[in-house]
């Protein structure tokens, strides 16, 4: 990988703002221990094909960016990691996703419990219509934890890691309907990082809120990398520079490229990835 | 307006909006004038209305004194009276003629006659005519004359009507005494009797019992039967006290026709001068009469005296209902609506059950004969209570059978508005849940479900509206003309889910058709349609309470 000045290159590419403070380091595949390694997925809507024979290796707490035109699978493959398309009847999967050296799709995995490892927050913010203490509890309740005093650290610990806590901290008990819509998405992933999953997907968690609120989330995101892998898929291109290490472009069920973030941007290795990073198609 | 302006004015909108109001405001003309016509005719019978004396000449010539209520008037065609052989004035076109409830059911042998305007003098209302309210054969009206206390002569002229007030309120308690003791009292002592009875039955059909135990059991069944028997005695004997104490007073009164007769003031329900009576007198004795009616218990064939048993049997049949149906109806539209495969065969299920909603309930109340009641009830009857029969217990219709035929009826109001509940929950919650590590269960018990439950409760409200106005199937499952005792009591299990109950709807068809004397009943039938009316609404208020505050506690976006 050559590395020619990124500022110069990104002239012709989207901005890419940096969070203040933030100095981004040279990243390599090679060096990072791999939390999700997909090996030859194919995955089928009865008879259209919506992965084609995907390849990638996720590495563990760092966040990783799906980018790609509508329809080109990048949120079909993310939930592919927690096993939601198992809701769907007509999908069919083939190939491997192994977290930590264990294939998920194994026959005799408990879903529940791979959803308790893999944890989801999806593009439109869906809390439950209880109290927001009841809505970051939930998860613990589900696996029997019901001791008030563990509850209370636990929904602090987790409204605090998703920067929510000085806002709602005097109405805990309030119903979650009545928060903005930011307020809303970041409960929601209080409420994912609550039951301490090792990975956190997020299905283009801003697309549904105003700047500052995105803004709010970009910045969540990078704090909640040291702790989770996290994996993003995003519309949003700006987005994907912003707060992502590393990048993977898919169009058309394929996996065009993936490499780390400032590669994709700065020197694309295929024709396709610049063309749609720079906005001539998509 | 020219064609032009008509064009452009259709064009607008405006047609159809008025249309559209019209429509609206003309099913609230109907609804509202149906429940002021129940309204005026049921609440007007507790009114005392004015005792109306006047001479009526018949058409040999003599004198008749009539005395009685005026109830209403009509015009009529002479030509139908010409008809009729009776003989007026040739040139008059139309006759006016006056219903009077003239009482005396025992004397006058008819207590409602129409009277030809023509024929009557000038009305008067004297102060001193009195209305009895009595416990047979109606309304007595006539004038009081002097009480007697065994044959002696206690009151009379200013100091009788006092002395009467309070020697009827000493009888009535005495009646509300004779009453409890043989309603409750006596109720008790028969019941265990009664147990004792099947405990015996019991033992002989039991073959297997050493004959020591057969031996004891008699024993002490015979101690326990002694000691009711003596229970029953003492009862007895209060009894025939009492029904020696309230026979004590008589009333003198004169009749219209002049004769005087005899009535015993035990047999005075109410007594009343209504001609002498002040506004506020009048208004006490409407209250009186209304807190009768709705919490007293029927009189002569339930033309009289209150609906208290089918207010309850109602209410209670309805509740009973709702306990069967809700749960049966929620588990049923949540394995619809989650878990079954979706497929033609769902389907099938799906517009059958819709469609039982539209089936007759008559149907209903005979497939609730045939299965529940004989089929049913006959086996509970071979398998828990061999030792009542042949007298069945469950095998006969009844308060659990009218309730799980009102069940049946109502189950498809209750799965479509679950199921429609159940859609309606967004499935990015459903999402939310399953993230989260939730299986399918426990998003359901603990999120879909609870958020569910205001539609739920819409369709319990829906079940709860058509079960209490329902008639047709209870006549065959368990409702009746009167029903000797209340589904509830102070005897174990104290809900008797095996006793007949009354019904207000049926007590309305009863009463408005079955009844001997239809005259009498009129306005009892629309005072019990009001009662039901007026039931159906505090029951779905008290629902719709329920829903509206489930509502706001599972607010969401997507209401």
């Amino acid at each position: 990988m050559t590395s020619s000045n990124p500022s110069a290159v990104r002239t012709h590419s989207v901005s890419s703002h940096m969070f203040e403070g933030e100095e981004r380091q040279k990243l390599s595949l090679a060096d990072e221990t791999i939390c999700l390694d997909v090996r030859n997925l194919n995955l089928y809507y009865g008879a259209d094909q919506a992965l084609k024979g995907i390849s990638l290796k996720i590495p563990a707490q760092r966040v990783t960016a799906f980018i790609g035109p509508s329809g080109c699978g990048k949120s079909t493959l993310l939930r592919c990691f927690n096993r939601m398309n198992d809701l769907i009847d007509s999908c069919r999967i083939e190939g491997e996703v192994l977290l930590d050296g264990e294939d998920i799709f194994k026959r005799g995995v408990d879903v529940a419990e791979l959803r308790r490892k893999v944890g989801m927050v999806f593009q439109k913010p869906n809390p439950f219509p209880k109290s927001i203490y009841e809505n970051v509890a939930y998860g613990l309740r589900l696996q029997g934890v019901n001791n008030r005093r563990i509850l209370d650290e636990a929904v602090e610990k987790a409204l605090t890691g998703a920067a929510l806590w000085g806002e709602v901290k005097d109405r805990l008990n309030d119903n979650a309907m009545g928060l903005s819509g930011g307020q809303q998405q970041r409960l929601v992933i209080a409420r994912a990082i609550a039951i301490e999953p090792e990975v956190l997907l997020l299905d283009e968690p801003a697309s549904a809120l105003d700047p500052i609120s995105t803004l709010k989330i970009e910045e969540l995101i990078n704090e909640l990398k040291s702790q989770y892998t996290i994996v993003i898929v995003t519309h949003n291109m700006q987005q994907a520079a912003r707060v992502s290490d590393y990048t993977a472009f898919m169009y058309m069920g394929d996996m065009i490229e993936y490499s780390d973030t400032d590669t994709i941007f700065t020197n694309p290795a295929k024709k396709q990835t610049e063309d749609y990073i720079t906005g001539r198609y998509g | 307006m020219s064609l032009v302006n008509i064009k452009t004015w259709s064009k607008s909108g405006a047609p159809w909006i008025w249309l559209n109001a019209g429509a609206v405001a003309a099913s609230m003309v109907m609804v509202l004038g149906l429940l002021l016509l129940i309204a005026v005719r049921g609440f007007g019978h507790f009114w005392p209305h004015d005792l109306m004396e006047v001479d009526v000449t018949s058409p040999d010539g003599t004198v008749q004194r009539v005395l009685g209520e005026l109830v209403r008037s009509e015009e009529l065609p002479a030509s139908v009276l010409h008809d009729a052989g009776v003989q007026i004035p040739r040139d008059i076109l139309t006759v006016e003629r006056h219903l009077i409830k003239q009482g005396n059911r025992d004397t006058l042998g008819r207590d409602f006659v129409w009277y030809l305007a023509p024929r009557m003098g000038e009305p008067s209302y004297p102060v001193n005519a009195m209305v009895l309210e009595r416990r047979e054969w109606g309304n007595l009206y006539g004038y009081p004359l002097e009480l007697k206390e065994g044959g002696q002569t206690v009151a009379q002229g200013e100091a009788l009507w006092p002395a009467l007030l309070a020697r009827i309120e000493r009888a009535n308690d005495i009646h509300d005494e004779i009453r409890r003791i043989e309603r409750q009292d006596i109720g008790k002592v028969n019941f265990r009797m009664e147990g004792l009875r099947l405990d015996e039955r019991r033992m002989a059909l039991d073959p297997n019992m050493p004959a020591a135990e057969v031996a004891q059991r008699k024993a002490q069944m015979a101690a326990e039967r002694a000691e009711l028997d003596a229970e029953y005695a003492r009862l007895a004997e209060q009894l025939e006290v009492l029904y020696r104490d309230v026979k004590r007073d008589t009333l003198v009164a004169e009749l219209m026709d002049g004769r005087k007769v005899n009535v015993p003031v035990a047999n005075i329900v109410r007594a009343s001068q209504p001609n002498a009576m002040s506004l506020f007198a009048k208004i006490g004795y409407y209250f009186d009469r209304f807190g009768e009616f709705v919490g007293g218990y029927p009189r002569e064939a339930n033309t009289e005296g209150g609906i208290f048993p089918a207010i309850f049997g109602t209410v209670t049949m309805v509740m009973v209902m709702s306990i069967i149906v809700t749960p049966f109806g929620i588990l049923a539209a949540i394995y619809l609506r989650e878990y079954a495969k979706q497929g033609p065969l769902l389907r099938l299920i799906r517009v059958s059950v819709y469609n039982l909603a539209g089936v007759p309930s008559i149907v209903f109340g005979v497939f609730g004969l045939g299965f529940f009641v004989y089929f049913l009830g006959g086996s509970i009857d071979e398998l828990f209570y061999p030792e009542a029969l042949p007298s069945p217990t469950f095998g006969t219709p009844g308060l659990f059978w009218a309730s799980l035929t009102l069940a049946l009826l109502t189950l498809p109001v209750v799965i479509v508005a679950t199921e429609e509940g159940l859609a309606r929950i967004p499935s990015t919650i459903r999402m939310g849940s399953l993230a989260l590590g939730a299986t399918k269960a426990e998003t359901l018990w603990k999120v879909v479900v609870p958020l569910s439950t205001p539609a739920m409760m819409t369709g319990l409200i829906l079940a709860i509206a058509r079960a209490a106005g329902e008639v047709a199937p209870l006549m065959l499952v368990g409702v009746v003309k009167l029903a000797p005792t209340l589904p509830i009591d102070g005897n174990l299990p104290f809900i008797h889910m095996e006793r007949k109950i009354m019904h207000l709807g049926f007590h309305i068809y009863d009463v408005g058709f079955q009844s001997p004397n239809v005259e009498a009943a009129r306005p009892l039938v629309y005072a019990t349609a009001l009662t039901l009316v007026i039931l159906i609404v505090i029951l779905n208020l008290a629902a719709i309470s329920i829903r509206n505050h489930l509502r706001e506690k599972y607010r969401s976006e997507s209401d």
